[in-house]
């Protein structure tokens, strides 16, 4: 089922939780919706059950409008933060409850109901069917709530940060299996995270959303490697963001001391530029040549932390500290820290900041 | 370790007597045919005035306050059940103001409206009847209905109906297979409450009912108002047991969260 939302804005009074997003879903893929706490996604999510009537715009499932439709009418299936099984039912009632729905034969919706369990793979004891959700740790009622999911052939599978609950270990685990299961069944998933990570892996389209617009979409891949815009570069990974002001001859920009040369693509449409790179992409140089094709920060290193994978290196560059991070470890004092101009992303306008408040208040 | 024992014993031994020591006069008093100052214990003991309420009207009265109690917790119950559900799940206008108005009957004293309310009720032709005190031990029952049963339906996630609703159940549907289920608890520890309530109640009962209708508290009251000590003591402990009984299994069904979602209405 192809799934589309055109120009959706939903308003709580003042507040806009959706401002006229347009977006298309992968048919039969997994897209997964990334951004903070209050941009706005769980309220596309809802939007798109039925559980919220948009101000404006259309949700298309195929070629028919849903806004207006209930949500018992959609025939979408939601999986929970908190799975939202019914304590008072056996795991088979929990399954069963919507294909009971449907008046089907009691022999269909025994076999349907094991099916789905073993595709969760939950047939792991012979009463598995009688027992109470509340025996079960909370990664095995994630699963039973997929298949109470599945179960139904829903047209659009919606789960909203359905891992988010589960400690790191069951996450990762269940990272990969939702993922296998999604790819097998086939059917057009919205997934709902605020975990880069989890939406990189599990993905394949990534939309990430700010202040309830849509910032960018598109693979992970790109997304990571490619942002368009400094939010989604600063959502993203261990990043480094500077300002800086175009000078006088309005084709180099000036950023902690150094200058460096705007790209052809990127206009010189402002006088303030943001510069985002990530801390895996520079590395650091003592006395070495640098490179031609690089920009190169001099500072003075303050700080070395290993942090497992890497050493993680804090450069004071005027008054900015950046952070590089290198497999090894340098000594300073003073460094240069080099990176490589297409590691190098530029966007007019100034930096968000790291701790200034949202600029936006969506609930 | 001796000691640890001797000294929990002293313990159990004093808050027993704290508990219970006011309670044993009910039942001095109650098996007492002569009891005259200064002695200490009565110098009769029998079971002469047992024999007599229970031959009496206190049987009587008994029935007449359990049927009450009985229609009254059904009424309040019929009302508030579907009334804390909508107010619990839906934006409703006025919200407040509805739970306010409940409230306000609690709110001045207890005497004036009950002695206000007993005007109408015997304009209304209600004085003296049983629906008229039905009527009026509505008023206090509702207060604890409405706040209970919107607690216990704002502790049921929401997400458990959507969930239903999600794979295509209506909303009554919804209430009826998972938010009734699962309300079931909250719901027979309000009407306990409710019971014992209707069941106690005193002002109410004896503006409106006395003195063709008599329950148990308004017997009790016109027993000891004729110095008949040993026959309210009796009445006092017989009134003790529906509550006694009744708390023990409200302990039983009254969860931590309807309690904690109490406040934020």
């Amino acid at each position: 089922m192809e799934v589309r939302v055109e120009n959706l804005s939903k308003n709580y009074g003042a507040v806009q939780a959706l401002r006229d997003v347009s977006l298309s879903f992968v048919d039969g893929g997994l897209t997964a919706i990334l951004g903070p706490s209050g941009c706005g996604k769980t309220t596309l999510l809802r939007c798109i059950a039925g559980f919220l009537e948009p101000t404006a715009g259309a949700i298309y499932f195929g070629n028919e409008n849903v806004v207006g439709l209930p949500p018992q009418a959609r025939g979408t299936a939601m999986v929970f933060q908190n799975y939202a099984l019914w304590p008072h039912m056996s795991i088979f009632d929990n399954v069963a409850y919507g294909l009971r729905l449907q008046r089907l034969p009691k022999d269909e919706i025994r076999k349907r109901v094991i099916d789905a369990l073993n595709m969760v793979e939950m047939m792991v004891a012979p009463d598995i069917l009688e027992r109470k959700p509340t025996a079960l740790s909370g990664g095995q009622q994630q699963r039973v709530a997929l298949a109470r999911a599945l179960v139904v052939r829903p047209k659009v599978l919606l789960l909203d940060e359905p891992l988010s609950n589960l400690d790191a270990k069951v996450r990762q685990r269940l990272r990969v299996e939702l993922r296998r299961l999604q790819r097998r069944v086939g059917i057009t998933t919205i997934y709902v995270t605020h975990d880069q990570e989890e939406a990189l892996s599990m993905a394949d389209q990534v939309v990430v959303m700010d202040c309830g617009e849509v910032r960018q979409v598109g693979t992970p891949e790109e997304i990571y490697r490619k942002p368009t815009t400094a939010f989604v570069a600063e959502f993203l990974g261990v990043t480094n963001v500077l300002a800086g002001t175009l000078m006088a001859d309005g084709k180099t920009v000036l950023a902690a001391g150094t200058q460096i040369p705007l790209p052809e693509d990127v206009p010189a449409s402002s006088d303030h530029f943001t510069i985002v790179f990530k801390a895996d992409s520079a590395y650091i140089l003592q006395d070495q040549p640098v490179p031609e094709d690089a920009v190169t920060f001099a500072g003075e290193l303050v700080e070395v932390f290993f942090v497992g994978s890497t050493y993680r290196h804090y450069v004071k560059v005027g008054k900015e500290m950046l952070l590089v991070d290198s497999p090894f470890r340098v000594s300073g004092p003073q460094v240069k820290v080099v990176v490589p101009r297409a590691e190098l992303q530029i966007y007019p306008g100034a930096p968000l900041g790291h701790d200034a408040e949202p600029t936006c208040s969506v609930g | 370790m001796n000691r640890v024992k001797i000294a929990r014993i002293v313990l159990v031994v004093v808050i027993s007597f704290i508990i219970f020591g006011p309670l044993s006069s009910l039942v001095i008093w109650s098996v007492a045919e002569k009891w005259y100052w200064p002695h200490l214990l009565p110098q009769q003991v029998g079971l002469f005035y047992w024999g007599k309420v229970f031959q009496g009207r206190m049987m009587q009265a008994l029935q007449v306050g359990v049927l009450i109690a009985c229609v009254v917790t059904a009424l309040s119950l019929l009302m508030t059940v579907p009334l804390g559900y909508v107010l619990a799940r839906f934006r409703v206008p006025f919200k407040a103001v509805v739970l306010l108005i409940f409230l306000l009957p609690q709110a001045f004293p207890q005497l004036p409206v009950f002695a206000n309310a007993t005007v109408y009720l015997y304009r209304a032709n209600l004085g003296g009847k049983v629906p008229g005190v039905i009527l009026i031990h509505m008023v206090g029952a509702l207060v604890y209905a409405v706040w209970t049963m919107t607690a216990v339906f704002k502790s049921i996630p929401a997400s458990l109906e959507e969930a239903a609703i999600n794979l295509g159940a209506s909303r009554i549907r919804t209430f009826w297979n998972i938010s009734l289920p699962l309300a079931t608890p909250g719901i027979i520890a309000s009407a306990l409450l409710i019971f014992l309530y209707s069941l106690d109640e005193f002002t109410g009962t004896l503006l409106v009912g006395s003195p063709f209708v008599l329950t148990l508290p308004v017997f009790m009251y016109n027993a000891s108002q004729g110095y008949e000590l040993p026959v309210a003591s009796i009445t006092a402990l017989l009134l003790m047991i529906p509550g006694i009984i009744l708390l023990l299994v409200l302990e039983r069904y009254l969860k931590a969260e309807y309690l904690s979602s109490f406040g934020r209405i």
